[in-house]
């Protein structure tokens, strides 16, 4: 049983952040620098590129947004060093500037005047030294409450709101007391459920902003939608797993936030939270963008409950997926990390699978690969706003 | 064994939760909210996560789960029916 003396073997950040990873990355600012940071990752063992299609002519929020979440990446404690390579040094420059500020080692290059041979020789270099560096990190005994932990669901299905999501819950009702920094979002997916949510706020003025960033999401959703949202809520997968209504969903959803946690506040996307808690963050509901999102904000773990079977991982957070439908454990067995469907026969009940969940989330903070790190799912996908200039 | 799974009372539909039920076929229901059993003949084969109907709703009525409302039938629906995308719609978008 988990209490307040339980510890996990995490690595200490030079900000004092606790990780659970220990990985160098190399992280592109923009899609041109994909080609030179997968170059110095097939040079270099042990680094992990990470590229994604974005950051050319986004302006305001938008670029804001993509800032944060590079930013949040890099400096995310599961991220012992980072390589930070752009076509020109401007944007460079300011995505290093603000991962130095976190004290870990992080160096950046611009392409431009040197071209791909020149930048990958030179960002090889550093990487070695950094791979060299953050395999002598020792990991150490952290306190539980060291730990944070966000949670999104994805391809639900019935099943996801009778047994995979309460477990989730439970388990944050069990995290929560011992000081555990937590964060669900979904904004979209908490329609018809809403209400339940602005009741879980803790005070007036959170209620107010949670309901604020709902209606604002619901305004995107009426400007711009069609019948059914073009099969994008509920899912066709959604709907092939018995998923009737969007109202049925969220209803399912709302159970990762448990009977107990009081929402502390809520946060812009990729912001990061400043105390211990549960904290709702305005995001998008597809699974990748939100994980991403969770990464950018600091997160070091997350928890997956899935009906129907989705395969995500994401290249920093280790992604626990968790199932209650014996049809998907038996077919996709090989993604799953956790199966409760034993809580749909009454063979098991809340109590025990919030348990068990726990235990398999220390055991991955303590080392063991996720089944998606054991598959190689890096999905990282940044959320945009609107369209580039 | 527990063929379906009821959250709340006032729930209107059930969950099934294992593979292959029959039309025909006499359903036992789990009731989470209170621990009590319910029995359902299913009128229809209903795949695993698929809803049944466990007591008779007319067009127009409330469907219930978690005690909540998830949308309206658009169609009437018997006690044991398959209750999905065919005869529920929600009532928002």
């Amino acid at each position: 049983m988990i209490n307040a003396n339980t510890t996990f073997r995490g690595y200490r950040r030079e900000n004092g952040r606790a990780g659970i990873r220990n990985h160098v990355i190399i992280l592109p600012v923009d899609d041109l620098s994909n080609a030179a940071c997968e170059a110095v990752a097939h040079n270099i063992k042990g680094v992990m590129a990470i590229p994604h299609p974005y950051g050319r002519l986004q302006f305001g929020a938008d670029l804001d947004l993509h800032f944060r979440t590079l930013i949040g990446a890099g400096s995310n404690p599961n991220v012992a060093a980072v390589v930070v390579i752009g076509i020109e040094e401007g944007w460079t420059k300011k995505i290093v500037d603000a991962i130095a500020a976190t004290g870990k080692p992080v160096t950046g290059f611009g392409i431009e005047m040197h071209g791909d041979h020149d930048t990958i020789m030179r960002a090889s270099k550093v990487a070695k030294e950094y791979v060299q560096w953050a395999s002598e990190r020792k990991q150490e005994d952290c306190p539980i409450s060291d730990l944070w932990v966000s949670t999104k669901c994805g391809e639900s299905d019935t099943t996801s709101g009778c047994g995979s999501n309460p477990t989730v819950g439970s388990a944050f009702d069990k995290l929560e007391p011992l000081g555990v920094t937590m964060c669900f979002g979904e904004t979209t997916e908490i329609t018809g459920g809403e209400n339940i949510v602005a009741d879980r706020c803790a005070t007036p003025e959170v209620r107010e902003q949670f309901m604020k960033m709902f209606n604002r999401y619901q305004e995107i959703i009426e400007r711009h939608k069609t019948s059914d949202l073009s099969d994008s809520q509920p899912t066709k997968g959604n709907i092939a797993g018995g998923l009737t209504t969007i109202e049925e969903k969220a209803l399912g959803n709302i159970q990762k936030i448990g009977k107990k946690c009081k929402v502390i506040g809520v946060l812009d996307k990729a912001e990061t939270p400043t105390r211990p808690g549960l904290w709702f963050m305005d995001s998008s509901s597809a699974a990748a963008e939100m994980v991403t999102l969770c990464a950018a904000s600091g997160y070091v773990v997350h928890f997956f409950p899935t009906g129907q079977g989705n395969v995500i991982g994401n290249p920093i957070v280790p992604v626990i997926k968790l199932c209650a439908n014996p049809r998907t454990v038996r077919t996709m067995s090989e993604h799953i990390d956790y199966d409760c469907s034993g809580l749909l026969q009454r063979q098991k009940n809340l109590e025990q699978t919030g348990d068990e969940l726990i235990e398999i989330m220390l055991r991955t903070c303590n080392g063991r690969l996720t089944a998606a790190e054991a598959l190689g799912h890096r999905q990282f996908v940044l959320t945009r706003l609107y369209e580039s200039a | 064994m527990i063929h379906i799974l009821v959250h709340d009372k006032k729930d209107t539909v059930g969950v099934a939760v294992i593979e292959g039920i029959k039309a025909g076929q006499d359903l036992t229901g789990w009731v989470m909210e209170d621990d009590s059993t319910i029995t359902v003949k299913a009128a229809n084969d209903i795949p695993i996560g698929h809803k049944v109907a466990t007591r008779e709703v007319k067009k127009g009525d409330t469907i219930i789960k978690y005690g909540f409302d998830i949308g309206k039938a658009v169609a009437d629906i018997k006690t044991g029916e398959h209750a999905h995308v065919h005869n529920i719609k929600t009532k928002r978008w």
